[in-house]
């Protein structure tokens, strides 16, 4: 409830060094998240987030989580991670860390893309549709 | 604070609608969802417990003295809506009411025909039981609503065919608060031998019914709704429509809803209904100008915010309204942390994945269906409270925005 009601890194970074988003309006979620890099470390983080109170807090908490740490550390870091900082999330509200997750990845990439380095491929596991047309 | 303890009967009479929490003041703004009970309801509710407890079915004193309390609520109900007390038959609440006169009505006119009519945008209490007559069997045609809610007459003339049985139109809606013209689809079925039910749960004590005018066969109504007890409610059935009784059992309810009468509950029904409409008209009005206040300053305050369901023909309590950019449920918890609670049309407030049925049908794009905030005001509200809710929401409204990417792309545009 903390990180929904004052939540950290909220805010856009215009000279981002890669950018992230996941979720479409119509699903009523949409996360962006901005990474600020310095020597493979995330030296900041910023989130914008279109969506309830489970996807603003996950995003607050995802991006705490990340900050500070390598791009490899970042990468790893799972929806379940983002779960439990929070002390739980409702089963309904999971699918927001995953969201969270997704969109840090999605930083990452955008990261290594501009700099001209080959995007990582994710795991398997979750096959997040988010993007897709249908919610879920 | 919390309040000191006091005997019961005082207790009743504190003010119920600013209860403290938290030490925080309460501003209830979902009125469509339910209402307190109010104090002098409870108070006619008591001596049915454990002073006159006894089974209306028997035969004693005891007994007898609950039958009479039953009559004279069905006389209250009947007074109310413009029926007879024998046309009233007391249930456990509006969904009970919406199953039997739709699965009651299907089941005994089979062989008359198997088309149902009604809309897009009821409650779920006559939309799924319409899903479950489909599964029998029935088809059912559901009418779209204009932009503004309404259903159209043409529409509703169109869809008749030589099987259709029953009409089922809600009277307003819970949602967007759109009232529909009841006497005119009620003249309709009459002239074509059609069953018109009409799902009245909001609109009683808040628009003026009257069922042998309006031409209505059956009515479903809440007691929670209008400041009575939840689990009570009642279907009107018109004399002589035929109807399959709903729950087997014993002879209650002229053997059309069996099972021992819930006597405090449809004593506070009784007292409720009866208070709902007395000088309906000076206190709708009142929450009218008040809503129209709040809308005013909403409006005023906060841009980029549409107002759903129709300008005039609605509930006079009802506020809904789409905020852009931001998502319903996370407003409602803000509001809900200043103290204020109210409701959304939101897919996350509802545990599904799509936003309103009612919002999608009135043709609200499914980004802003998202941004649903419903505000329904009653009788405890206040100027004040418009002035503490105006302020709250756009507080919460512009904090919302302030994180969401959508608005950062507008306005980016906008620059």
């Amino acid at each position: 409830m903390d990180h929904f009601m004052n939540p950290r890194n909220q805010g856009e970074i215009s000279d981002a060094d890669g950018v992230g988003e996941v979720g479409n309006p119509s699903c009523g979620d949409i996360m962006r998240i901005f990474i600020k890099v310095k020597d493979n470390i995330i030296t900041d983080v910023k989130f914008q987030t279109f969506g309830c109170g489970a996807a603003i807090a996950s995003s607050s908490m995802a991006t705490e989580l990340i900050k500070g740490k390598t791009l490899e550390e970042a990468w790893e870091m799972s929806n379940k991670a983002v779960v439990e900082a929070l002390e739980g999330l409702p089963p309904v509200k999971v699918h927001c860390s995953v969201l969270a997750e997704d969109g840090i990845h999605q930083a990452i990439n955008d990261y290594r893309i501009k700099q001209g380095l080959s995007p990582w491929e994710e795991k398997g596991g979750h096959t997040h549709s988010h993007d897709d047309e249908t919610c879920e | 604070m919390r309040a000191p303890r006091r005997s019961s009967h005082q207790v009743l009479t504190l003010n119920i609608f600013t209860t403290t929490m938290a030490n925080e003041k309460l501003v209830y703004m979902d009125h469509s969802a339910t209402t307190a009970t109010d104090p002098e309801v409870i108070q006619a509710m008591l001596p049915w417990f454990s002073e006159h407890y006894g089974n209306p079915s028997s035969l004693y004193r005891l007994a007898r003295e609950s039958r009479t309390a039953i009559e004279d609520a069905r006389k209250k109900v009947a007074v109310a809506i413009g029926a007879t007390p024998e046309e009233i038959f007391f249930t456990s609440g509006g969904t009970e009411s919406d199953n039997w006169a739709l699965i009651g009505t299907a089941f005994s006119h089979k062989k008359k025909g198997t088309h149902i009519i009604t809309t897009a945008i009821e409650h779920h209490a006559i939309l799924h039981t319409c899903e479950y007559l489909k599964k029998q069997g029935f088809s059912v045609t559901y009418l779209p609503p204009d932009e503004s809610g309404k259903i159209q007459i043409e529409d509703i003339r169109a869809a008749i065919t030589e099987k259709t049985i029953l009409i089922s139109v809600m009277f307003a809606n819970n949602e967007i608060g759109t009232i529909q013209p009841i006497h005119e689809i009620g003249h309709i079925c009459r002239e074509r031998g059609i069953i018109f039910h009409t799902d009245a749960v909001q609109a009683i004590g808040n628009v003026p019914i009257n069922v042998t005018n309006m031409d209505i066969d059956l009515l479903s109504l809440s007691g929670h709704k209008f400041y009575g007890p939840k689990g009570t409610g009642a279907l009107y059935i018109r004399k002589g429509v035929r109807i399959d009784s709903y729950l087997h059992g014993g002879a209650q309810e002229k053997r059309k809803r069996a099972g021992t009468e819930n006597v405090p509950g449809i004593v506070g029904l009784g007292v409720a209904i009866e208070k709902a409409v007395h000088d309906q008209e000076v206190k709708t009005k009142r929450i009218r100008d008040l809503r129209d206040r709040l809308l005013e300053r909403i409006f005023t305050e906060i841009p980029n915010c549409r107002l759903n369901g129709h300008k005039t023909d609605r509930l006079p309590g009802n506020i809904n309204i789409c905020f852009e950019f931001i998502e319903g449920e996370s407003l409602i918890l803000l509001l809900d942390h200043a103290g204020i609670a109210a409701s959304t049309g939101s897919a996350c407030s509802s545990g599904s994945l799509e936003p309103s049925h009612v919002l999608m049908a009135i043709g609200v794009p499914i980004e802003i269906a998202h941004g649903s905030l419903r505000l329904t005001l009653g009788h405890e509200n206040t100027e004040e409270h418009v002035e503490y809710v105006c302020k709250e929401l756009k507080k919460a409204v512009e904090k919302l925005r302030a994180m969401s990417p959508l608005y950062a792309d507008y306005m980016k545009k906008r620059q």
